[in-house]
């Protein structure tokens, strides 16, 4: 009998993964360790985690990472590949690292069309700390900071990114996608994949902006999670690519 | 004839792969590991049809997949 699926050597054999239940932050750590498998990179890879939930893997993943200062990965990122131009260097960051402290860092590395790969996990709410309002919190949605939900008036619209770096000359390559169906995992498993490969290529930036849940605070369980998901993030964050210069 | 093994130890419970397997092979059993969740078995094994969906939604890398 072969093995058809396996678990992905980029996570160690014995540790249980330190995000909640159902928490797609564990699908895309799982992911981005069977797309370094498969094109041999694990050795070469260098990630750099941001602040948040998105950092609570650095026991169970089994290659380099660092952490850098809240929002500051993409600048971390760019210093360790300009000084290693070989390494795969990744960034893992969440909404309220990427798009919120570290908008400034973000956009510019963008712009400069910096030779890394960002994935960004969107799940519309700082997870770590409590269920804070993020950047990208939907209108109505409650946040700990909006107790009577997201008002467009006191705290804005929700930001898209892809969107907003496709305004950008330099950015070579943007997809949104989930987690939500396995049909999707593996979209965003290809998609990670190409980014990776873009940049071994040194075509530029690449960014996987990928829809998630945070069962814990949109306070649902994992099931209503995947229905609020597909529901209302998901209309408000389309899938799709929203730029491939290849 | 396919099959599943689920590593239960570090299963959490979502049932994700209870949700997304096509031929009801799977369930929520009543046996807890070490962490207090109810991990996720095999009621069915004999429908398995080896299709990885299981394995490929679940987050925590907890199934693996034989053919
Ligand atoms: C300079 C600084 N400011 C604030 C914090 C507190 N802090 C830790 S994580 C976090 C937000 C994380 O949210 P997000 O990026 O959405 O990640 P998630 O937890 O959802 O993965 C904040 C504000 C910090 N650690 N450092
Ligand atoms: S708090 Fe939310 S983002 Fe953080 S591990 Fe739990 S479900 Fe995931
Ligand atoms: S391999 Fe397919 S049929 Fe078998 S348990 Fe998994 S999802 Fe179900
Ligand atoms: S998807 Fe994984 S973690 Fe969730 S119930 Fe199934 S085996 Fe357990």
């Amino acid at each position: 009998m072969e093995k058809i699926y396996a678990r992905t050597k980029g996570l160690r054999p014995d540790v249980v993964s330190g995000f909640c239940p159902g928490c797609m932050h564990s699908t895309v750590i799982k992911l981005i360790g069977e797309v370094l498998e498969e094109m041999n990179q694990m050795d070469n890879a260098v990630a750099v985690l941001g602040i948040g939930c998105c950092g609570l893997h650095m026991e169970y993943m089994s290659y380099d990472n660092v952490t850098a200062p809240h929002g500051r990965a993409c600048a971390v990122a760019t210093g360790i590949k300009r000084a290693n131009s070989k390494s795969l260097v990744y960034t893992y960051q969440g909404d309220g690292d990427f798009a919120s402290i570290g908008l400034g860092e973000s956009v510019s590395a963008a712009n400069r069309g910096e030779n890394i790969t960002v994935i960004f996990i969107n799940n519309g709410i700082y997870g770590m700390t409590g269920g804070q309002m993020a950047p990208t919190t939907l209108l109505g949605m409650k946040a700990s900071t909006a107790p009577k939900g997201r008002i467009a008036e006191e705290h804005g619209y929700p930001m898209h990114m892809c969107e907003i770096l496709n305004q950008l000359t330099a950015p070579y390559y943007l997809e949104r996608t989930s987690c939500n169906t396995p049909q999707n995992v593996l979209k965003t498993r290809k998609a990670i994949k190409k980014a990776f490969q873009n940049q071994l290529d040194g075509k530029g930036f690449s960014m996987v902006e990928i829809v998630t849940s945070c069962p814990t605070n949109w306070g649902l369980d994992t099931m209503k999670s995947l229905d609020y998901l597909n529901e209302k993030m998901l209309t408000e964050y389309p899938l799709g690519v929203i730029r491939d210069n290849g | 004839m396919p099959k599943v093994e689920i590593r239960s130890e570090s299963c959490k419970s979502c049932g994700y792969c209870v949700k997304f397997c096509p031929k009801q092979v799977l369930a929520i059993g009543d046996k807890v590991n070490s962490k207090g969740y109810e991990y996720a078995a095999a009621v069915k094994p004999e429908a398995c049809i080896g299709c990885k969906m299981c394995g490929v939604v679940c987050p925590d890398a907890a199934i693996e997949v034989y053919k």
